[in-house]
């Protein structure tokens, strides 16, 4: 394969949003309220519809004949590049609103730096995705306000959500391998360079 | 169609008109501003489509139509998607705004205000049925990804908001 390193820094990035989008589409059909069924589909469908953008891209620089559809279903568990966060099973709502939320704001401001990549696909899908992701953000986050500021029990419920959601953002700043790769420079990446820093800007009180 | 070109060639215009978005059928694929470029060259038509949301399946839809739609004149069609520059409601003709109206689904206000409606609960969304504005959000998302749900306390109907999205 002719660029490898960038091949594995896509599917680093495509692959949460494929398994997060998956995730929500278990729950078609069985959200709370219809609002909620929708809303947790339609966001699903945007993330499956950037996953189609990254790997329509990878099968293209992979050089070996390959489809999106490949790159999505033939391979096995353990090649998939995802962070830990994003597969988590759907339990009760504020728990997927809880998962939601803690990827979104993540999400979004990977999506932010990408957009200033020197890869123009790459910064064409993240600007397109900002759009979308900056709503999902806004939606997840009004649940988890809504649930921890609601009765006792929703508000136990999505405490309980984030104490055990909150050990796998640690992830979330693992550098990948290729972010070491010369080939990559100017690229950008899913890490930032200091925990801190991500925290600073990202995880602020609602 | 403000801030970016697009070229089609005249002769293809009319064909294309005909092609209509699947989710919302009174508007074409024109109105909708995602044909960014259609140009004829040996008996084949080369377009590029442009997107509204990432995952949206009408566009699946849309390329397998205008294939179908130039079929009966002899011509092939290419579809490429093109993601840059990012659709806009912007690019919906005034003409398409007015069709989405009368069909009953609210136009894109624009981006404060859309913000105001969707954030702060403003009543600034017209119904398209009786025009007021005595509107509220129902739900963030509706019946497709470009749309949230409203109902209008003046007449009680429920409607769809296009959403702005710059």
């Amino acid at each position: 394969m002719k660029s490898e390193h960038l091949y594995n820094y896509i599917l680093g990035i495509a692959d949460n949003s494929l398994i997060l989008g998956q995730r929500l589409g278990e729950l078609c059909g069985h959200g709370p309220s219809l609002e909620t069924d929708i809303a947790g589909t339609n966001i699903s469908l945007d993330l499956i519809g950037q996953t189609r953008s990254y790997y329509q891209y990878a099968a293209k620089i992979s050089g070996e004949n390959k489809t999106e559809d490949d790159i999505a279903f033939l391979r096995l568990e353990r090649h998939y590049k995802n962070v830990l966060l994003v597969e988590q099973p759907n339990t009760h709502f504020g728990f997927v609103m809880g998962r939601q939320y803690l990827f979104d704001v993540f999400h979004l401001l990977l999506l932010k730096e990408l957009q200033l990549s020197k890869d123009e696909t790459l910064a064409a899908i993240a600007k397109k995705g900002i759009k979308e992701v900056s709503y999902h953000k806004r939606f997840s986050g009004d649940w988890v306000k809504r649930l921890g500021d609601g009765t006792p029990e929703s508000t136990a419920k999505m405490q309980e959500a984030i104490d055990d959601l909150w050990p796998y953002t640690q992830e979330l700043f693992d550098m990948t391998d290729c972010r070491h790769s010369n080939g990559l420079r100017g690229r950008r990446c899913r890490c930032f360079k200091t925990k801190k820093g991500l925290l600073q800007r990202g995880y602020r009180p609602l | 169609m403000t801030g970016t070109q697009i070229n089609i060639d005249t002769h293809l215009l009319p064909i294309l008109g005909q092609v209509s978005d699947p989710e919302i059928p009174v508007l074409s694929v024109l109105d909708l501003g995602v044909i960014r470029e259609a140009i004829e060259k040996d008996g084949t038509v080369y377009v590029k489509l442009t997107p509204t949301y990432s995952g949206c399946p009408a566009m699946d839809v849309i390329g397998d139509d205008l294939k179908i739609a130039f079929a009966p004149l002899g011509k092939k069609v290419k579809v490429e998607l093109v993601l840059a520059p990012a659709w806009s409601t912007d690019w919906i003709s005034e003409s398409g705004l007015q069709k989405m109206e009368a069909y009953g689904i609210a136009r894109p206000l624009s981006e404060s205000a859309d913000k105001d409606v969707l954030l702060a609960g403003a009543k600034k969304v017209i119904c398209p049925q009786c025009k007021s504005t005595d509107t509220h959000l129902v739900s963030q998302f509706g019946s497709t990804a470009c749309k949230a749900l409203f109902k209008c306390e003046a007449c009680l109907e429920p409607f769809d908001y296009f959403k702005c999205l710059k």
